[in-house]
């Protein structure tokens, strides 16, 4: 571009300008550089140039990250549990407040039929796994935008912030846990075999969130009013989902209609945890056809992401 | 040696705001959608021309592993979007860049760091930030922390911190990076200066090679003091490469539209009256040389060129020397014995003033030249802004800052000669016996 290549300026010797500091500074403080350069790897680590539209995600490079995940997750929660004055009170009354109402009005006034299991103990183990999904997915949204200073001053793979957001959220759904224990060791209920499920049902209900919350996050940046629409969005996925009643009320109701309703991914996940806790015979076909939509999604989302995230720093 | 960085042709562009924002709601977007058979229809009709600008247009540079390399230009030049680029942070349009080397980016002092969170949680967050290993930051975390010197106060919240202390322990986590490639923002214009340059130093001196660092800055002075070599950006194109204070004062001379010579070759056009008339006027260095720049430490000359035309007048050539703030620094009068006060006979002269070394203080510094009659006063012509200059500090140690780094105020800079007495502690005064 007929500019002045740099050749020349090579022979600058910056080694000895290592000046010292300060006139009060030690002299001890100045490091000897001892001029021979370490040798270049052959390939660049880094290349920088224009991205095809659609590639993969990076899997190496976020594993590579994964200590910043780490710590942009304990960053979250540390402030979240500092900030309110309630801390840890507040996640732990959020659940069993909600528990309390809808046993109130839907177990005791509307006596939704449970099949034998308190109504208390159903709807908090629909609500677990729910709250859950719901807090991360509205977190993960915001995330990109909350942190655009971020995203703005530093680079990383920017899918790190969507997961650190839904990864904190993974702590208030253990003090959830704690509650249920408490809960089903007053109601005398204990836990079968079946509980072995739940790591690979948490595992499950962590990515159906991870997909949906990178997802809502790609489009949050570049359509603001997301923000608006999703908690409507969540809302009506709440009661779409078996959270307050079980999933059997539908089936026998409308055993027809339930192939529909058993689409919806949360259906197979809730009715997971469900039975995993409470020791209920598993529908199995809404659960793996749940899997291989969360498989899905989540590679969908990541190819989205992908393809947005390029743009994050300057649109942000 | 083969370069750590190669850019070539780098390119990005942006879509001028207020064209089209950048971002929509998905509100219009499904409108729009809704409606495109409609558009689809009418589409010759109208079709919004987007607006765009190149902040980066095809620059090309390599650099050698260990070099300091300081980014200039003015506002919207490029360099930010330079910066941007080279750290990922945003992705080129056209053009490609190789680093052979890990790079960490301050385009910020303290980026991440949380208010609600302590010195110490501050640190490790910041340094994961920034690409640090868990294990390399505890490990470094003592002598983070000393470096910053707020020991103290490591485990408040750093809401609680000065701003001094909060830079201070931003700086300390940044200066202990390791990474071959250094990138570094305006960042360090703030803070207390003898600490920026610790910091400068520290991230460079530390490891086997050196790093590399690209470093970008406004302070002209800075950028002559830290590093060898300089790259001048202007519209998003590389206008000038090579040793700093030479593209330091290219730029201060677009600048200021004045440069270190200047020659006035139609008569007609030049300053001066029926007696006398300017010709040029020039700064030269010790060897003699046309030079914008002149190391602090060494003697500069003035010249001034002239035509009398009109014999028989006792004329005194005149300087008078400005700094950027525009302050009389001095004025000087020729004071050559062989011509003071001697009427001239008609013809052309050069004189000279030399400036000693160790005199100026550093900037850019403008000179008026004059020739007058001194008894009775008449000033034949006076170019105010005739030539300018830029006298640089390259910080070898021995300039009259002795060493020191931060900002050095006052007109000039004289290297004084000092003298002390010494009386050791606790010797006893010698008694007299006499």
């Amino acid at each position: 571009m007929g500019t002045i290549t740099s050749d020349n300026a090579g022979a600058i010797n910056p080694a000895a300008r290592a000046a010292d500091t300060h006139a009060q500074a030690k002299p001890a403080a100045r490091e000897t550089p001892t001029g021979a350069a370490r040798a270049l790897p052959a390939e660049p680590l880094v290349t920088i140039e224009p991205r095809r539209s659609w590639a993969a995600p990076d899997l190496g490079e976020l594993w590579a990250y994964r200590e910043l995940l780490y710590f942009l997750a304990w960053r979250d929660v540390k402030v979240r549990y500092k900030q309110t004055a309630l801390g840890v009170v507040w996640v732990v009354m959020q659940p069993l407040l909600m528990t309390l109402i809808f046993t109130v009005f839907l177990g005791r006034l509307a006596r939704v039929p449970t099949g034998g299991v308190p109504y208390p103990l159903l709807v908090y183990t629909g609500l677990l796994p729910w709250t859950f999904f719901a807090a991360a997915v509205t977190q993960g949204a915001s995330s990109i935008v909350g942190n655009s200073g971020l995203i703005t001053k530093v680079y990383f793979p920017r899918l790190i912030i969507p997961a650190a957001a839904i990864a904190a959220r993974l702590v208030d759904f253990a003090v959830a846990f704690a509650i249920l224990f408490g809960m089903m060791f007053y109601f005398r209920v204990g836990l079968t075999r079946q509980a072995a499920l739940l790591p690979a049902l948490v595992v499950l209900l962590a990515l159906l969130a991870l997909g949906a919350g990178m997802l809502v996050a790609a489009l949050n940046v570049r359509y603001r009013d997301v923000g608006v629409v999703l908690p409507v969005v969540v809302q009506l996925w709440m009661f779409v989902s078996p959270v307050l009643y079980p999933s059997s009320l539908v089936r026998a109701a409308a055993p027809r209609a339930f192939r529909l309703y058993a689409l919806n991914p949360m259906v197979g996940v809730v009715d997971g945890f469900r039975s995993a806790l409470l020791g209920q015979p598993l529908a199995w076909a809404p659960l793996a056809w749940a899997a291989g939509l969360i498989v899905a999604l989540l590679a969908c989302s990541a190819y989205v992401f992908r393809r947005v995230e390029r743009s994050f720093a300057d649109v942000i | 040696m083969r370069p750590i960085i190669r850019a070539e042709g780098l390119a990005k562009q942006y879509r001028v705001h207020g064209a089209e924002p950048t971002y929509r709601t998905l509100r219009d977007a499904l409108s729009r959608t809704a409606g495109a058979p409609l558009r689809l229809l009418r589409r010759a009709a109208r079709r919004p021309r987007r607006e765009t600008v190149w902040a980066l247009d095809g620059v090309d540079f390599s650099a050698q592993p260990g070099e300091i390399i300081g980014i200039i230009g003015r506002n919207g030049a490029g360099k930010s979007t330079m910066l941007k680029v080279l750290s990922r942070i945003t992705e080129p349009t056209r053009g490609r860049a190789a680093l052979y080397g890990r790079v960490s980016s301050l385009l910020e002092v303290g980026t991440g760091f949380h208010p609600e969170l302590s010195g110490r949680e501050n640190v490790f967050l910041n340094g994961a930030i920034l690409g640090m290993k868990r294990a390399e930051i505890a490990r470094k975390f003592d002598e983070i922390v000393a470096f910053s010197g707020i020991d103290k106060f490591i485990d408040t919240p750093v809401k609680w911190y000065s701003s001094g202390m909060y830079l201070r322990l931003a700086f300390s986590v940044a200066a202990h990076l390791e990474p071959e490639i250094l990138i570094v923002d305006e960042v360090l214009a703030v803070g207390d200066a003898a600490f920026q340059k610790k910091c400068l130093n520290k991230m460079q001196s530390v490891g086997e090679g050196g790093r590399t660092v690209l470093f970008v800055s406004h302070d002209m002075n800075a950028v002559t003091r830290l590093c060898p070599r300089a790259i001048l950006l202007d519209r998003g194109k590389v206008l000038r490469d090579g040793a700093a204070h030479e593209v330091v004062s290219a730029y201060l001379g677009t600048d200021h539209g004045a440069s270190a010579a200047r020659a006035w070759d139609d008569p007609a056009l030049a300053p001066g009256n029926e007696v006398a008339r300017l010709r040029a006027v020039r700064v030269r260095d010790e060897q003699g040389r046309v030079s914008p720049a002149v190391d602090i430490r060494r003697p500069v000359g003035l010249e001034i060129e002239f035509e009398v035309t009109e014999p028989g007048h006792a004329l005194a050539p005149n300087f008078h020397v400005f700094n950027e703030r525009g302050v009389n620094v001095f004025v000087t009068n020729d004071l050559d014995p062989e011509w003071r006060g001697r009427p001239r006979p008609a013809g052309i002269y050069t004189s000279t003033a030399w400036i000693p070394g160790n005199f100026l203080a550093e900037g850019t510094l403008i000179v008026g030249a004059a020739v007058s009659t001194l008894d009775p006063t008449r000033v034949h012509f006076f170019e105010r802004d005739a030539v300018a200059f830029h006298v640089v500090d390259s910080l070898d140690g021995d300039s009259a800052r002795g060493g020191y780094a931060g900002p050095y105020p006052g007109v000039v800079r004289p290297a004084l000669r000092w003298t002390t007495r010494f009386e050791a502690a606790g010797t006893p005064p010698e008694v007299g016996a006499s």
